[in-house]
């Protein structure tokens, strides 16, 4: 029998299926639901913002580059992300793991048991989405011999709601999980038979091609410009979920083995077009630990497993966290068109609303990011209505370089403030070279103020953006001023 | 190793009996849980589908206002996939599902009357394929838009409103002088007199219950022009009827099923009705199985949630902050029509009085019209607006009197003996909320605290601390008198194993558990031998929703009622053989027995029983005793019994951006006598997250022209994650039974708990006061999202006009 060249191949269930894809669009949960009648996995929102159709996607361990935050065991390399979201195709060469994997060995997975125990479920409809993140997280720390504490559960599951709860009872089973008994997850035999797949040729069909090394992709780019790039679909998913927007070919750059590293490159750290936001994160955090509560808020874990940081700069909102941070941070994309490259700073990419510098035929390789010459001070700040997982109403990237008591560089960049993020040069112009006294706080607040023009929207109105973009540049003084510096904890309700 | 099997099965000891735990008062997991964290309970998208099943979606109005003109069935009859396109034109019986006031069209005729309105139901044989063509409406429909009012107070003054207004006028004095008729000029007397007075404003907003199992119904066709329809609904009765009347068969002929739902929270009590309505149209016009599904956007565009309302008080009181007078006009934002607006507001202005004596009061409430999505039940039902406008109230007078709210709360408490009788005259006889409180504020060290918010707030320059201790009275019965009743039906087999059909629905709160723990507990058997199954319009007929709490209260007693007429024949038979009286015969740890050790296991005797042809199955029925309304005066006993509880929160806030976290909180509710605290904690502790959600980061907001629900899915309305859960949060029962004779002594428990999120609410507004000077009323309004803290804030700033009242 000849086979569609539309057919992918995973394992599931411990053996590799073949599965026909007539639009590479269908998302991993669709084809559970309707196609495999594995219902388990649920759908909530179809938008990768409930997480009841969590499930798990491994990839050989060899194929992930270290550094990276994807749970290794068993010679895997797995990830929490959204079914909702995940186009099928994407999934070929790869393992998925559901709900119903957890307890296939007919005892229940030491997540499940603790969610029992602790009353952790009350309708249930969300239940299967926390058991797998639970799961995910159990076996990073089952592997590692550690466990969580509860502030790092809570942060685990921030991308799983849950209506009924009130989530002290989940986080209490998180917290008892290691103590359960009971079988670790079904990763036995799966390296070995996603070693066997490497053999086979990638899948490639007008539709949908997932080039494996960089000229591969720079040529799949220059010869079809008008094809859709896709990464982790985080936001192109919805554009399929919800807009039916048609997107007749992708490019998928998850399998690119050159984007998908986080390299130190003479004082840059180049973070490629695949890498996942998690992973970017944790390497941005590594280097300016002040990111941390931006990495934690950064959406979900499952989105964060998924998306990318470039997709995030690529895709370019208004209200995107990423770029605030990265051109404080001084960040240059390096943009490829076929063997050529060059590196344009990320506050020149943004052109108007979702509108960039981008030639046709060119894509973003990687995000460069300079290792922070010694004196730099940068912190990232988000307002949002919910700690988690949620739209900035504004967020800012705001960095300085104190000489003496006097300021002698200084980079502010705000999203959600303008048709793009940008950077707010008259209040840098009222920085530097004075010193970073109340005087100067005050001369920057006020040229903020005609720096941009914000938008009323659904998050918050115009003149809450500008007081809110006020009141973190008064933050900051408070935090980095010369003198009696505030601490964290005097300034921040979540430090 | 932990096996895959119901968890509930305590170890037996020889002979049967069961080693520990009574069946009731204990904490049994929930009776899903397995299935739950498996993954294998169904859902109704989870049912296998049967083969030629269609799949439905809906086309939707893109305008709030209009008139619709037509509708071009051929384009969308040409789109892939579709088999069939149905308008209002093609439902043969009447176009109708509003639950009381019949004015609530299932698909739009002339009228568009909200953006979001169900116009066209597309039926194709995907529901990728019917998503797609109904997401064509904007192309399709003919209409002429028309202005749109979408402003509650700008229907009120219009005088649009869904039903007449209510008014509820209580004064003492005038009672006392025998002249009830001059109400209205006392209680405006007892303000006007009143040493100190105060007047303002409130603006509180809805609440999307965001159920995680969307709205769906999936609806076969059967013999003889019949149907069953699943349906995540938390009133199959209802379904049931409505599914008739427009299809214009008799009630006989549907059938409406409900294992479970994913979630309900009011949202899927009269609102699941347009969707069940619209699977069984196309199910019967196809003769195929059709399924309706809706995708989360569409959800929220259609269906309605909790009341936004408005209010305007003015209170008159004493340096005690005795509340001599009060005056409260009550805006609920009823949307496009009536549904479940009028009793929500019934319920609200019983309980604008909370836990207080409010001697000279007048209530008028009033539900505008605007073009918007129609408001429903959820959680509360009205019960949350209408006490936490007194709250915010007596707030304000502790302000401005400078002692501390909980003083003047405590000044106000409804007495035990006198100062006892509601606004609408039913004596409150179980007051204990004094106690209560009183018990709180000790452990949880309220006094303390408030020295200790005070003296960080003194040396903190941006961050402020806030404290609040809020309490909650909540009357448990439907205020309509003949939703107070419930049947149920017990069956039990040869083998001894016991089936339990009541007229409730499960929809996570665990009535199921309880209600199967209540049946055990009569036959005095383990658990695990008993089953409860689906809701089933053909098992039990006629049934209420299962709403205002009253779930268990009610298919409880009826499940008991059918279990003992069983246990009363099985000791009829077996104190025949023992040659003793029925009553002597005990059922317990599985087996039948009597006092001077004479015993048979309960499936022997189940056999004796069944070959002596002896009825082994039995329904049960309950009605709710005592109860009486007038909805005309709005007067009477509605409610059976009340439930208290309080919470104490404590806030930490970002005085720069209006940024907020939730440092401590601790509960303390009444259940009565708990039938399971795992699952009463459970309920509390999710309603307090709920309400919480509420008045803070839930935030509704429409375009202000179109009318568009801008926050239509998570990815912009934001309810709690478990990061907003704070690490110190303590949860405890109120010991004691109910006065009342309620199943088992215990107490309904589903509302009451939302309420006490309040405290997380005036904590916040307590915090924004502490950046004021003292005596200064910030100007919060509900949900206080960082923009509404951080204009609070500005407002009562040194340098800032202080506005009076909230």
């Amino acid at each position: 029998m000849s086979e569609s060249p539309a057919t992918i191949r995973f394992a599931f269930r411990g053996e590799v299926v073949a599965v026909p894809v007539p639009d590479p669009t269908r998302s991993v949960l669709q084809w559970l639901r309707e196609d495999a009648r594995a219902c388990g996995s649920k759908e909530g929102c179809a938008e990768g913002d409930c997480g009841a159709c969590t499930v798990i996607v491994a990839e050989l361990d060899d194929d992930v580059p270290h550094p990276s935050q994807a749970v290794r065991s068993a010679g895997l390399a797995l990830r929490p992300v959204n079914a909702c979201i995940r186009f099928l195709p994407t999934l070929h060469g790869k393992a998925l793991l559901t709900v119903e994997d957890l307890a296939s060995t007919g005892s229940l997975h030491p997540a499940q048991q603790a969610l029992v125990d602790h009353h952790g479920s009350q309708c249930g409809f969300c239940t299967p989405g926390f058991a797998m993140s639970m799961a995910a997280c159990h076996e990073h720390h089952a592997q590692a011999g550690t466990r969580p504490n509860r502030q790092e559960l809570a942060d685990t599951l921030s991308g799983n709601l849950c209506r009924c709860t009130g989530y002290r009872p989940i986080l209490e089973a998180g917290l008892a999980m290691l103590d359960q008994p009971g079988p670790r997850l079904p990763l036995h035999g799966l390296a070995e038979q996603l070693q066997a797949l490497r053999q086979q040729a990638r899948p490639a069909w007008p539709a949908f091609t997932a080039p494996g090394d960089l000229p591969s992709l720079a040529a799949a780019v220059q010869h079809d410009p008008e094809a859709t790039l896709l990464a982790g679909a985080t936001d192109i998913g919805l554009w399929v979920n919800k807009q039916f927007r048609p997107l007749p070919r992708l490019i998928h750059l998850g399998d690119v083995t050159e984007l998908r590293t986080i390299s130190d490159e003479g004082g840059w750290l180049r973070i490629g077009a695949a890498v996942p936001l998690e992973d970017a994160w944790a390497a941005l955090v590594s280097h300016w630990p002040a990111l941390a509560e931006m990495h934690r808020r950064f959406a979900g874990p499952p989105v964060r497993h998924a998306g990318t940081l470039v997709g995030n700069l690529a895709n370019g909102s208004p209200i995107g966290d990423a770029a605030p941070v990265l051109m404080a941070l001084g960040a240059v994309l390096r943009l490829r068109h076929g063997d050529q490259t060059r590196d344009l700073p990320l506050d020149e990419f943004y052109v108007d609303y979702m509108k960039n510098r981008l030639q046709r035929g060119e894509f973003i390789e990687a995000v460069r990011v300079p290792e922070g010459p010694p004196g730099w001070q940068v912190q990232a700040y988000k307002i949002s209505k919910r700690f988690d997982c949620d739209i900035s109403a504004v967020s800012a990237g705001l960095a300085l370089r104190l000489d003496g008591e006097r300021i002698a560089e200084a980079r502010l960049a705000f999203g959600g403030m303008a048709a793009t993020v940008k950077r707010a040069a008259g209040a840098e112009a009222a920085l530097v070279g004075q010193p970073w006294t109340e005087a100067t706080l005050r001369a920057a607040q006020h040229a903020l103020a005609s720096d941009f023009s914000p938008l009323t929207d659904l998050r918050a109105s115009a003149d809450y953006r500008r007081q809110a973009a006020a009141g973190l540049l008064e933050r900051w003084w408070w935090a980095t001023r010369p003198h009696q510096a505030m601490p964290a904890t005097m300034l921040r309700v979540w430090a | 190793m932990n096996t895959v099997s119901p968890s509930d099965s305590p170890p037996l000891a020889a002979g049967g009996a069961v080693v520990g735990q009574p069946a009731v008062g204990q904490p049994w997991p929930h009776e899903s849980a397995t299935l739950h964290v498996t993954g294998r309970a169904h859902y109704v998208d989870d049912l296998p589908e049967l083969a030629g099943t269609l799949h439905a979606a809906l086309g939707l109005s893109p305008v709030a206002h209009g008139r619709l003109l037509g509708v071009d069935v051929h384009a969308l009859r040409r789109e892939p996939g579709v088999v069939a396109v149905l308008t209002a034109a093609d439902i043969p019986g009447r176009n109708d599902c509003g639950p009381i006031v019949h004015d609530d069209p299932i698909l739009a005729t002339d009228e568009l009357r909200y953006l979001g309105q169900p116009v066209f139901a597309v039926i194709a044989t995907t529901r990728e394929a019917a998503r797609r063509a109904a997401a064509q409406a904007r192309r399709v429909l003919q209409f002429e838009p028309w202005p749109a009012v979408l402003s509650v107070r700008q229907a009120h003054a219009a005088g649009d409103h869904v039903v007449p207004p209510m008014h509820l006028v209580r004064s003492q004095s005038a009672d006392a002088a025998g002249a009830p008729d001059t109400a209205a000029a006392s209680v405006r007397r007892a303000i006007d007199q009143a040493p100190h007075r105060l007047a303002g404003s409130f603006s509180l907003g809805g609440q999307e219950q965001l159920y995680l199992e969307g709205q769906i119904s999936y609806a076969l066709p059967q013999d003889d022009g019949g149907l069953k329809v699943h349906c995540s609904t938390q009133h199959p009765s209802e379904m049931q009827t409505v599914v008739a009347h427009a299809l214009a068969i008799a009630a006989h002929q549907v059938q409406v099923e409900c294992r479970r739902m994913g979630g309900g929270f009011g949202g899927k009590e009269s609102q699941s009705a347009l969707f069940a309505c619209v699977a069984a149209l196309a199910a019967k016009a196809l003769n195929r199985p059709v399924k309706l599904r809706l995708d989360r956007d569409d959800d929220f565009l259609i269906t309605g949630r909790r009341h936004g309302f408005e209010f305007d008080w003015e209170a008159g009181f004493d340096d005690e902050g005795h509340l001599l007078g009060y005056e409260v006009t009550l805006l609920g934002q009823a949307g496009h029509s009536a549904d479940l607006s009028p009793p929500v507001m019934t319920r609200a202005l019983c309980h604008v009085d909370n836990a207080y004596w409010l001697p000279e009061v007048a209530m008028h409430g009033y539900l505008p019209r605007t073009h918007t999505q129609s408001n429903t039940a959820f959680r509360g039902f009205g019960g949350p607006q209408g006490a936490l406008v007194t709250e915010v109230v007596l707030d304000t007078i502790a302000r401005h009197l400078g002692r501390d709210p909980l003083a003047v709360r405590r000044a106000n408490w409804y007495g035990r003996s006198e100062r006892h009788t509601t606004p609408y005259r039913q004596t409150v006889t179980d007051n204990i909320i004094e106690p209560l409180t009183d018990e709180l504020a000790r452990s949880a060290r309220y006094a303390e605290r408030r020295d200790a918010v005070q003296v960080f707030n003194a040396s903190s320059p941006i961050l402020k601390k806030g404290l609040a201790l809020t309490p909650v009275k909540f009357g448990i019965s439907f205020n309509v008198n003949h939703f107070n009743q419930a049947g149920a039906l017990v069956h039990v087999y040869v083998d001894g194993s016991v089936l339990v059909n009541h007229g409730g629905t499960e929809m996570g709160q665990g009535l199921n558990t309880k209600v199967a723990q209540v049946v055990a507990h009569e036959l005095g058997l383990p658990l695990s031998r008993v089953r409860c199954t689906a809701a089933d319009t053909s098992k039990v007929a006629n049934t209420s929703a299962t709403a205002a709490s009253t779930g268990s209260d009610l298919n409880g007693k009826a499940a008991q009622h059918a279990a003992r007429q069983i246990r009363d024949r099985l000791a009829t038979l077996a104190a025949a053989a023992w040659e003793c009286a029925p009553e002597q015969v005990a059922f317990a740890g599985g087996q039948a027995r009597t006092p001077d050790g004479r015993h048979i296991a309960f499936d022997a005797l189940v056999q004796q029983a069944y070959q002596a042809r002896v009825q082994l199955w039995s329904d049960g029925f309950y009605a709710t005793p005592g109860l009486h309304w007038d909805r005309q005066t709005l007067t009477g006993r509605p409610f059976f019994y009340f439930a208290y509880g309080a919470a104490v929160s404590e806030v930490l806030l970002d005085t720069l951006t209006g940024e907020w976290k939730l440092l401590q909180a601790d509960l303390l509710h009444d259940v009565g006598s708990s039938l399971n605290p795992a699952l009463d904690i459970g309920q509390i502790e999710g309603a307090f997250v709920q309400g919480m959600g509420w008045l803070t980061t839930e935030e509704l907001v429409w375009h202000p022209e179109s009318g568009a629900l801008l926050t239509h899915a998570p990815s912009t309305y934001k309810i709690p994650t478990a990061n907003d859960v704070p690490l110190a949060f303590t949860t405890r029962l109120y010991g004691g039974e109910n006065t009342e004779d309620t199943i088992h002594r215990s107490k309904a428990v589903g509302e009451p708990p939302l309420l006490l999120a309040f405290s997380v609410f005036l904590a916040l507004r307590d915090a924004v006061a502490a950046c004021g000077a003292p005596g200064c009323q910030p100007p919060l309004s509900a949900p206080a999202t960082p923009e509404a803290l951080l204009r609070a804030i500005r407002a009562v700033q040194p340098g800032a006009a202080t506005p009076t009242g909230a």
